[in-house]
């Protein structure tokens, strides 16, 4: 109900954009040192895919999602959005990071409506901001200031904080990891309806292998640090998806597998 | 409502008390008027320690004291009374009812040990009406010397924290800016302003905006370091959050790291403010003839010791005025963060 008032709200219709990784990689320097984090990592992501980043602990997930968003640039290789050279951030890849970052100084309304002010465009969108708000369950909040929300209810406004831009590209950094397990699967259930409902892109990063089946076209796992693509595995299944599909389960095992776990669960 | 106070708790012990006897009877029985009662009989000592024994010297207002200390006995204990009926103000009344205990008592102690006995030495330690004598018939010019510090104050305080705010952002966001200013910055800051006193009144055209520049100069330097350090401090997170979002620099710099260093800011505001008091003071004592500080150094000259004390009483009225006033506002501009330093 909540999904739909946010359909007639937004009225842009976004169409997701197409992302070309190609051949990117990327290194740190710690202390002198240089420490590689992403090895020649390829991937072309259609427009509208759902595309989940599976792979272990400090391996490089974030660091290619802020070569993506355009907040970093790689040591070599070239990222494209539409065909277009990622030089720079852009609204239209919009990342909802591994910590919520909100401004303590802002409410949850002022939170949730940074993107449109910093655009220029809130006086006459207003109503998009309340929108995003209801859609994450938090309208009793809105005049809320982030020390006065829990972990997860801020991880919330995070996550309305990116989707009243109305983004080409949704960029998300283990959004879920913080939530109960109920607000979670109510969550990824959200982002599901509004994936297909606005067809944006999606890069989602999680350690969840069960998360990225229920959610994603697409599960690309990475290797150890530096992260290389070791698997691009197809989820060939129609939303919405059932937890205990055997098929589903059949492929947990094969990407547990590669992620080095014993194929015992 | 308040839940800070013992006398509170008493308080509240005796309105639960309240409904099966008349509450007050209940409150003089458990001891809750105990403050209040204090407070009255503290200050009719007051009073009575001014008629009772002659003066020493020769003092006019002696009477006019006692009678205010009978006024305010009286009106502690119906307020104390009617506390119950006074709302908030009758609240206020009951937390700063010891305090109002030992301000009576000390009054008539300084009372008996100067104007009575004499035990203080004393053209040093004025009684209490001496000093009233002093806002009753010196009024005029202790006025004009508050305005007078007040403007200057005021002036060289705007000034000096306008400009170390900006200076501070800015050497805080340019690396380029911050390349040049800090180096002056290290060399000037920990420079004590007054040693500019004597540079500053031969160079400016006037005491007075010699003076302006004297305490514009104390108050810049803890701001323009503490906005600095509160801008450099903001976490390159919330820059990402808001180039994500579409933000241009200027959006960075007014809705990001301003806000994000506020706390700082405040901070750097407060300690200009203690340094800038004390220049003021040095300023108006050796440069210019009016203000707080001249009529300290008056009193002095002339051996007046009471204008001395009642010039000390409005200066510290007015400094500690002058920082609640900068902590309000800084409470309601931080409401998503109170107490970075308590006051
Ligand atoms: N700004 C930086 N400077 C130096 N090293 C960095 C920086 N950011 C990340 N790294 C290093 O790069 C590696 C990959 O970090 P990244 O944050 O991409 O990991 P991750 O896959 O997201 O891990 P996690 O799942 O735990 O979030 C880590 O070893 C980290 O130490
Ligand atoms: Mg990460």
């Amino acid at each position: 109900m909540v999904a739909a008032a946010l359909a007639e709200a937004i009225t842009y219709p976004a169409v997701g954009a197409e992302l070309d990784i190609e051949h990117v990689s990327h290194a740190f320097d710690i202390d002198g040192a240089v420490l590689p984090v992403l090895e020649d990592v390829s991937l072309a992501i259609k427009p509208g895919e759902f595309v989940a980043l599976l792979g272990p602990s400090g391996c490089g997930k974030s660091t290619l999602l802020r070569l993506v968003a355009g907040l970093e640039k790689p040591r070599s290789g070239v990222l494209r959005e539409d065909d277009i050279r990622i030089n720079g951030p852009h609204p239209s890849r919009v990342v909802v990071f591994q910590d919520p970052t909100l401004f303590p100084w802002r409410s949850v309304w002022d939170n949730v409506a940074l993107g449109l002010e910093a655009q220029g465009i809130l006086k006459s969108q207003r109503q998009r901001v309340d929108t995003a708000i209801d859609l994450v369950g938090l309208s009793a909040f809105r005049k809320a200031y982030p020390h006065q929300l829990s972990g997860g209810m801020a991880q919330r406004v995070a996550l309305a904080r990116a989707l009243v831009n109305d983004p080409k590209v949704l960029i998300l950094d283990e959004p879920l990891g913080k939530l109960d397990s109920l607000t979670r699967i109510t969550m990824q259930a959200e982002i599901v309806s509004l994936w297909q409902r606005k067809g944006f892109t999606t890069l989602l990063v999680t350690h969840d292998a069960e998360e990225a089946l229920f959610l994603a076209n697409r599960v690309i796992v990475l290797s150890d640090r530096p992260a290389r693509v070791k698997a691009d595995v197809k989820v060939d299944r129609p939303y919405p998806r059932h937890r205990g599909d055997p098929y589903l389960a059949d492929l947990r095992r094969q990407i547990l597998g590669l992620l080095g776990l014993d194929a015992t669960w | 409502m308040s839940t800070y106070s013992v006398s509170d708790a008493s308080a509240a012990a005796g309105q639960a008390a309240a409904g099966v006897s008349p509450g007050w009877l209940e409150k003089l029985r458990s001891g809750g008027y105990g403050a209040g009662l204090a407070t009255g009989a503290a200050w009719l000592a007051f009073g009575a320690s001014c008629l009772y024994w002659e003066d020493l010297g020769d003092w006019s207002r002696t009477n006019g004291v006692a009678i205010g200390a009978f006024l305010i006995a009286a009106l502690a204990l119906l307020g104390t009374l009617g506390a119950d009926f006074l709302g908030g103000a009758g609240v206020a009344l009951r937390r700063r009812a010891p305090w109002l205990v030992a301000l009576g008592s000390f009054l008539t102690l300084w009372e008996i040990a100067t104007a009575k006995f004499g035990w203080l030495p004393l053209p040093f330690f004025p009684p209490p009406q001496a000093i009233v004598e002093v806002y009753t018939d010196d009024l005029p010019k202790l006025f004009n010397s508050v305005i007078a510090s007040v403007k200057l104050q005021l002036g060289g305080y705007i000034i000096g924290a306008a400009i170390g705010f900006l200076t501070g952002v800015s050497i805080g966001w340019s690396q380029k800016v911050g390349y040049w200013v800090h180096p002056v910055l290290r060399f000037i800051g920990p420079l004590p302003a007054t040693a500019w006193l004597p540079f500053a009144f031969f160079t400016f055209p006037s005491s007075w905006s010699a003076s302006t520049f004297l305490i514009a100069l104390a108050t810049g330097f803890p701001v323009t370091v503490l906005t600095w350090s509160g801008v450099a401090s903001v976490p390159n997170a919330y820059y990402d959050v808001a180039r994500t979002l579409g933000a241009k620099p200027s959006f960075l710099v007014l809705k990001v790291a301003i806000p994000a260093a506020l706390p700082h800011v405040f901070v750097g505001l407060f300690m200009g403010l203690g340094s800038s008091f004390a220049v003021l003071v040095v300023a108006e004592m050796i440069g210019v003839k009016a203000g707080l500080g001249w009529y300290l150094q008056w009193a002095q000259g002339w051996a007046a010791y009471a204008n001395m004390y009642a010039a000390l009483i409005v200066m510290s009225l007015l400094c500690s005025g002058a920082i609640t006033v900068l902590f309000k506002t800084r409470d309601r501009l931080l409401v998503w963060q109170k107490g970075v330093v308590k006051w």
